[in-house]
């Protein structure tokens, strides 16, 4: 005679919710509490150096949306052939990342940071300097491992809570 | 006195009575405990909603509501007024009159119920002498608004939510009477301020076989989790309760906690003892029992999923019903034979036959047994 049938799983289940009652959340409260998002995050918004950048247009023709667009000019007062326009149509931008696996010289970057959203339609294009780095706009580690190895560490849900169960 | 309690204690406290209608200071006595009755209706509403919600939270290894206030302690105020400003939508074709009496017809006998529930010796609004006859019958009424709320929606699911409804009160509510009847064969007395007096051993210890089914009976009675699959508010829009908006709305949502709070009340008051209790003051006694009682029925909702409408047919009519029969033959003759028993001999048999029944009756349950596959 087996038993089974009589309950047994119900008193089961009552006492995994109760120990989840008493063990500390598996949530982040996102506003306040912020995670590290991966170093390899492709996220949003290309970070473009303009002293590497040599105005191939690799990049444009390595993009599937046609999201970038590149005008280079001769100089003739330094005899130097020079990156007049570089826009991104970041509406367009599908985070592919193949224009970064793209350029020969390492001269774009996906963006580290992804609360960049616009209220405007016009901003979600961007120019020549509104592309360089900058403290809002971090690279990501995606494609180029000597920038990965500086950010931090990717921070998960499950080791917050292991954490919390050491401290006790 | 033809039937002896089994707890079998000659030095019962003495019962002290409200007054009755013609006496002195009935009007008082009336004003003062249909006030208090209705703020603690409404505050217990409150916190339940907040219990439920942080409660379920937790267990679902989420926070549960916590911006409002201090703890999210005002969520359930924000709630109210959230829903209090809502647009009273009527549909076209609903019949206009029942569809407005339907809340108020589902709410006042949720709020009569408490009016024979003692919160100490004799604190209670009327001492009925067939108290818990009183409630059986009152409880019953709220399904008449359900049903009224499904049928004037003008909406086809509105109707069938609401007759799911009536097929599931239906039938627990026979287990349901069944179980009581145990408790009132071994306390001798239908008035709750009477039964609970009788109550040294509580009768849960007494009574375990009827205590599970009173409780599988009552949760489904008041169509909470894992039995509310008429609502299911995860599945399908919400059963009767589909065409109502606003102030309406707000009043079925009362109603639903407002009975899971007076099961809640009456689960302590037949079997934990009521306001027993001791160094608190009894009041006290009596609402910490009402929220632990409560906290199960949301444990219980955590924990289980929902049942389909065969199997809480099946569990209502294959399973509690001859359990509570069985129960009810099982006490009757325990309360003739040996009336003079030992107390904790008498609690060690019951248990040990509520072991050996569910067991029993778990291996011949089965589903389905009659039914035509198509």
């Amino acid at each position: 005679m087996k038993f089974e049938r009589f309950g047994a799983g119900i008193i089961k289940g009552m006492t995994v919710t109760i120990r989840h009652l008493l063990r500390h959340p598996t949530v982040n409260q996102y506003p306040e509490q912020r995670l590290n998002v991966s170093r390899r995050i492709r996220g949003n918004e290309l970070v473009w150096s303009r002293a590497r950048c040599t105005g191939c247009a690799t990049c444009a023709k390595a993009c599937p949306q046609g999201a970038i667009e590149l005008v280079t000019a001769a100089n003739p007062a330094n005899n130097k052939y020079e990156v007049e326009t570089y826009r991104v149509d970041t509406g367009y931008c599908i985070q592919c990342g193949l224009c970064v696996e793209a350029c020969p010289f390492d001269a774009l970057f996906m963006g580290y940071s992804y609360e960049r959203a616009k209220y405007k339609r016009g901003e979600v294009i961007q120019t020549n300097d509104e592309l360089l780095e900058s403290a809002e706009r971090p690279a990501s580690g995606y494609y180029h491992p000597e920038i990965a190895e500086k950010l931090p560490a990717q921070t998960l849900l499950v080791e917050r809570i292991t954490e919390k169960r050491q401290k006790k | 006195m033809a039937i002896v309690d089994l707890t079998f204690n000659s030095r019962l406290p003495m019962q002290v009575v409200p007054p009755d209608w013609p006496g002195n200071n009935y009007w008082w006595h009336w004003l003062f405990f249909t006030v208090v009755l209705i703020a603690f209706v409404l505050m217990m509403v409150m916190g339940a909603i907040y219990i439920e919600r942080r409660g379920l939270g937790r267990m679902q290894s989420r926070l549960g509501p916590n911006r409002t206030g201090p703890f999210g302690l005002l969520q359930p105020v924000a709630d109210a007024v959230k829903v209090l400003l809502k647009e009273n939508i009527v549909p076209d074709s609903a019949d206009k009159v029942v569809h407005w009496l339907a809340p108020v017809v589902a709410f006042a006998p949720v709020v009569m119920i408490f009016a024979v529930v003692p919160f100490q010796n004799g604190a209670l609004l009327a001492d009925l002498n067939i108290g818990i006859l009183y409630i059986v019958a009152i409880s019953s009424v709220s399904t008449v608004g359900v049903f009224m709320a499904g049928w004037s929606s003008g909406n086809k699911y509105s109707l069938l939510g609401a007759m799911r409804n009536m097929a599931a009160v239906v039938s627990y509510e026979l287990p349901l009477v069944l179980s009581i009847v145990g408790v009132v064969l071994a306390a001798g007395s239908l008035s709750l301020n009477q039964i609970v007096l009788t109550q040294n051993i509580p009768f849960i210890l007494l009574q375990p076989l009827g205590f599970l089914i009173f409780f599988a009976a009552a949760c489904a009675e008041i169509n909470r989790s894992p039995f509310d699959l008429m609502e299911a508010d995860s599945e399908i829009v919400a059963g009767f309760h589909t065409e109502y908006s606003g102030m309406k709305f707000a009043m079925f949502y009362l109603v639903e906690y407002a009975e899971a709070i007076a099961m809640s009340a009456i689960i302590t008051t037949l079997f934990l003892g009521g306001w027993r209790g001791p160094w608190l003051p009894p009041w006290l006694w009596f609402i910490i029992k009402t929220l632990i009682v409560f906290f199960v029925m949301v444990w219980t909702r955590t924990t289980l999923p929902r049942v389909r409408i065969d199997q809480l047919m099946a569990l209502a009519w294959k399973f509690l019903l001859p359990l509570a029969l069985i129960n009810l033959f099982i006490t009757a003759i325990q309360v003739l034979v040996w009336p003079q028993a030992l107390p904790w001999l008498a609690v060690i048999i019951n248990i040990a036959v509520m072991f050996v029944l569910v067991i029993i009756w778990s291996r011949l349950f089965r589903l389905g047994w009659g039914r035509v596959e198509v």
